[in-house]
């Protein structure tokens, strides 16, 4: 017993040491769901107040940045305006579209903290579930693909960005079509990876990769980047590294997209999978 | 010792404040990250008790962790490295130990010796950070590399502090 002690007392930094760090480790393992949902939010109302000040400031500075974004996207909507056509056949008039039903709905949020710098990176924007955001929706913005909602708050949302090695998305050439799932290197801010493309598929320095839109998560044809290299893996499929469009580090306000036919397409596929 | 307590409680609350709203925000080509907030477990002095700089080392890791959205990350690196730190301070001794009513600075023990202090600690502290961050030993060299870096940047970030603000 007294040896015992005498053990206890000789080596009580190292056990403290272990006891202190298992309880970190512990921490730090256990990041199923709903634990992470609840330190996101405990850590959240601490940091939200702050971040809401310094980025105030920061938008500020980016103001003409910010204007020209804004003009260059008015410009591209004015041009799909019917306004803007010049109306060929006066006898015809169309009062209510019975052929286009609403797909996609749109929800602008602002970003209020982002990290580039990580392997794994979040971005916080400042609208959450009780303005109709919820998990599994996408991110873009006039630039391209931002990332996925992982949780949401009432007021918050966490996004996954694309600089994140848990992102993936369902990309393609836009010339023909080719897809593969694209993720990000962890390597390069300005990169990411397409990969399992054939390899007769003629790839050019330059081409454009867009969203395949065979998830419900993002609509089809969401740029995502421009081809900067490529090269054949295990012999029978191409990887293509890729520059991203969007600029990470300057992420301002963003788009979150709300697929109103989600549901149905899964519930589709799922009946599939249970047979 | 209640000026100290509070001089101390400053340090910590400033050396994290300085972390979260400056130093997160900056990167460098992906590599690099200063973690300046390491810096207090350097400063506590040499009297301080084993079982306080490890608690210390917990709730320092976990303010930042409650920022970064990362529970656990920089708190098991802190803890390692506040482990490390009687080792260190006993590797490095000068010949006469050392002496009562100092602090472990480069006022008084030189810039080599704290040349050598500052790089064992926050090199502990970084390559158990990226290690975990990184979930995986696939990419060794690449993530060794930015822990190499980075060392090297919080370190003189860490020096010139000490030059600037800690004259006596």
């Amino acid at each position: 017993m007294r040896n015992l002690l005498n053990i206890l007392l000789r080596y009580h930094f190292v056990i403290l040491f272990i006891v202190i760090e298992s309880i970190s480790v512990g921490i730090l393992v256990q990041q199923n769901d709903y634990q992470h949902a609840g330190f996101f939010n405990f850590s959240k109302t601490l940091g939200s107040a702050f971040f809401k000040k310094t980025n105030a400031l920061k938008e500020y500075m980016s103001l003409r940045e910010v204007n020209r974004k804004l003009m260059d996207e008015n410009t591209r909507l004015k041009n799909m305006l019917p306004s803007g056509y010049l109306m060929l056949d006066t006898a015809f008039k169309v009062y209510n579209d019975t052929l286009h039903k609403l797909h996609y709905r749109y929800i602008s949020a602002k970003v209020i903290n982002n990290s580039t710098n990580k392997q794994y990176n979040y971005l916080t924007l400042d609208k959450g579930k009780e303005e109709g955001i919820e998990p599994g929706m996408g991110v873009i913005t006039a630039d391209g693909v931002v990332g996925t909602v992982g949780a949401v708050s009432d007021h918050f949302a966490l996004v996954i960005s694309l600089l994140n090695r848990d992102f993936r998305v369902s990309a393609k050439l836009k010339k023909n079509n080719y897809f593969g799932p694209l993720e990000w290197s962890g390597r390069n801010t300005k990169t990411a990876v397409l990969s399992d493309i054939p390899l007769h598929v003629t790839i050019q320095k330059g081409d454009t990769i867009v969203t395949s839109g065979y998830t419900t998560v993002f609509p089809e044809n969401i740029l995502l980047g421009y081809v900067e290299d490529f090269w054949i893996t295990n012999g029978s499929f191409y990887t293509v590294r890729l520059r991203l469009s969007n600029d990470f580090s300057q992420l301002e306000f963003v788009t979150v997209v709300q697929n109103l036919m989600s549901n149905e397409q899964k519930e589709l596929e799922g009946k599939m999978k249970n047979d | 010792m209640i000026r100290l307590f509070t001089r101390y409680f400053l340090q910590f609350i400033l050396l994290v404040l300085i972390q979260v709203f400056v130093l997160n925000n900056i990167q460098m080509g992906g590599y690099l990250n200063p973690y300046l907030y390491i810096m207090f477990i350097l400063l506590l002095p040499f009297q301080t008790p084993q079982w306080l700089l490890l608690v210390l080392g917990f709730f320092l890791g976990l303010s930042i962790d409650l920022f970064t959205h990362t529970p656990g990350m920089h708190s098991t690196a802190t803890i390692f490295m506040a482990f490390v730190r009687p080792y260190a301070l006993r590797l490095i001794s000068p010949r006469e130990g050392y002496e009562t009513g100092t602090n472990p600075s480069l006022h008084f023990y030189g810039f080599n010796w704290y040349l050598r202090y500052a790089l064992i600690l926050v090199f502990s502290h970084h390559l158990v950070l990226f290690f975990i961050e990184a979930y995986r030993f696939s990419d060794f060299f690449y993530t060794f590399a930015r822990v190499v870096l980075s060392t090297a940047l919080t370190t003189l970030l860490i020096i010139t502090i000490q030059f600037l603000f800690y004259r006596d």
